[in-house]
């Protein structure tokens, strides 16, 4: 709740900025808010469940661990911010403030206790997506992501809405735990076609916005045509956000429907890890497969959500999510600091960079090792974990299939690393790409932690007891 | 005689509120997926939202229950942010294309 308030006052302390002639505060501004955000966000960590707002938004151990989540992506990723529009952009302080502001509805979207804070939550991430996708003013392929991405968005709104709309026509309230019980009252019981096909509607609402197949097709145009540094935060915050409110929708308001909704987000499940992984192999781009990517990787997600396991299925979803956005953030810098100098996204624009540049090199190496789910890396426990709680509900046949699926994604995360360490460059004479001092140790900051989760799994892996 | 305005909703049958809104919602799922202008295909996700808003008033008069019509505050306060963002989105298309049909963005492939 404190987070919420801090983010929003100062995220518009942060818009003033904005007046002084300088730019060079708005970085370290930025940071220090995000940093004073997480710590006093852990400082509920130990607190009771308390709910606020006549039972809007609940303050739970789930909600902290999952804002901790996207309020540590975001201060990890916030330094290769610089220049990630052109030259001489006058408003910057702008997109900082709309970062803090869409923080502000991840975190409702974590901590929602009824329906109408999970919509407000959405519109305010999506919305300021929606401004940051088209930041990019006068490149057209920025202004096609942000048309697409807010005509795509605002479909899904619209749909999502309709399934609230029916979900509360059958069973009469926005509340969670109250649907939950609206749905198993049998004076209900002949308003079950309407609850189905509301929960339908919802499902198709919300797997728009975390970009599971078959709802995901715009994903690839709007993450390829977003700047770089938006496309992380996109594929990080967004995701694991839409994540935590669907498995918090799905065990809170929806558990008695168990039986109509299993079988739904099994076949999503399987789906979104086809499209994902085959798709990712036909790209030639690596933003391209890095947005497909994010694809199989909602997949395994829903892997854990489809388990529901209670606690296992919350703990993996934790982890999961942890291990990917760290991963990714890496993985995204690394590409932006590349495409940034050698205006290419390619794999071929990744030849010889472990010549000139061992560190942006080593960094990517651990990243992608990490998402295909290697031993010794993050990746390897999130879907050890994730698969272990969809094989404790016998779901055998799925993770057989999760598993041949993370094969074919070993082709494509190893084809930048190839790239780096076995192709020469494409000049003698190329120059090392310029990465800043303070740059680099971030990079090896998030390096390190991708390891970390690999090799002492034990220390985030059982958040929900 | 008097009547509240819950009791002049529920002169009519909640099934024709239900079929109602499902018709526009529908027709504006329909105008979203064929129309190739954009701010036509803007106008049909408007009156998406409003399916709903008719749904979600008329579920709450029926139940006399509150809650629903304040969503629809809610859902107009929302969109209502979402038209500025997504008129100025297209005004950027419009100065760089100068046109709003959603043919011509295809520079990056669907």
């Amino acid at each position: 709740m404190t987070s919420i308030i801090l983010l929003s006052v100062l995220g518009i302390v942060n818009l003033f900025f904005g007046f002084l002639k300088s730019n060079k505060i708005l970085l370290p501004a930025a940071m220090v808010i995000l940093a004073l955000v997480f710590g006093v966000n852990l400082i509920d960590w130990n607190a009771d469940p308390r709910s606020y707002f006549n039972e809007m938004l609940t303050i739970d151990r789930y909600s902290v661990a999952f804002t901790g989540i996207v309020v540590l992506t975001t201060l990890l990723l916030i330094p290769f911010s610089q220049k990630y529009v052109r030259e001489g952009q006058e408003n910057l302080a702008e997109y900082y403030s709309l970062l803090l502001f869409s923080l502000v509805g991840a975190i409702m979207m974590v901590s929602y206790d009824n329906l109408l804070m999970l919509f407000v939550g959405i519109e305010i991430l999506s919305v300021s997506m929606y401004v940051v996708a088209g930041s990019d003013k006068r490149n057209v392929r920025s202004n096609e992501a942000a048309l697409k991405y807010f005509l795509m968005g605002s479909f899904a709104t619209g749909i999502l809405l309709f399934g609230i709309a029916l979900v509360y026509g059958a069973t009469g309230t926005f509340q969670l735990t109250q649907i939950n019980a609206g749905i198993i009252n049998p004076a209900n019981a002949s308003l079950q076609p309407m609850l189905y096909i509301g929960m339908l509607l919802m499902f198709i609402g919300i797997s728009f916005k975390v970009s599971a197949a078959p709802f995901h097709y715009w994903t690839p145009d709007v993450y390829e045509g977003t700047p770089t540094f938006f496309t992380a935060f996109m594929s990080t915050v967004v995701k694991t956000a839409g994540f935590a409110g669907f498995f918090k929708l799905l065990m809170a308001a929806f558990f008695a429907a168990q039986g109509f909704w299993v079988p739904t987000i099994m076949a999503i499940t399987v789906l979104t890890l086809l499209i994902g992984n085959v798709g990712a192999v036909a790209q030639t781009s690596i933003k391209r497969m890095l947005a497909y990517s994010s694809i199989s990787h909602a997949g395994y997600l829903f892997i854990g959500l489809v388990a529901v396991n209670g606690k296992l299925s919350a703990n993996a979803i934790f982890f999961y999510s942890l291990a990917y956005s760290v991963a990714t953030v890496a993985s995204f810098a690394v590409l932006k600091l590349v495409s940034d100098q050698r205006q290419r996204e390619d794999y071929a624009g990744f030849n010889g960079l472990a010549k000139t540049n061992p560190l942006l090199a080593f960094v990517m190496t651990v990243a992608m090792l990490s998402l295909a789910g290697i031993p010794l890396t993050g990746g390897f426990f999130g879907k050890f974990f994730t698969f272990g709680a969809a094989i404790d509900r016998g779901y055998i046949g799925l993770v057989v299939f999760a598993v041949i699926m993370s094969m074919v994604s070993i082709y494509y995360y190893l084809r930048p690393i190839i790239a780096m360490y076995m192709q020469p460059a494409e000049n003698e004479t190329a120059e090392p790409i310029a990465v800043g001092s303070f740059q680099s140790a971030v990079l090896v900051l998030l390096a390190l932690l991708t390891v970390l989760l690999g090799v002492l799994p034990g220390l985030f892996s059982e958040v929900f007891k | 005689m008097e009547q509240t305005i819950p009791e002049v909703i529920r002169t009519v049958p909640l099934e024709y509120y239900i079929y109602f809104a499902t018709a526009l919602f529908a027709i504006g799922v329909t105008g979203v997926l064929t129309r190739r202008n954009a701010i036509i295909i803007f106008m049909c996700v408007e009156l998406m939202l409003n399916a709903v808003n008719v749904l979600l008033t008329a579920f709450s008069a029926y139940r006399s229950d509150p809650n629903g019509q304040i969503f629809v505050f809610f859902i107009m306060a929302v969109a209502a942010a979402e038209v500025s963002v997504g008129l100025g989105i297209i005004v950027m298309i419009y100065r760089n294309f100068q046109n709003t049909d959603v043919n011509l963005l295809n520079r990056l492939k669907w």
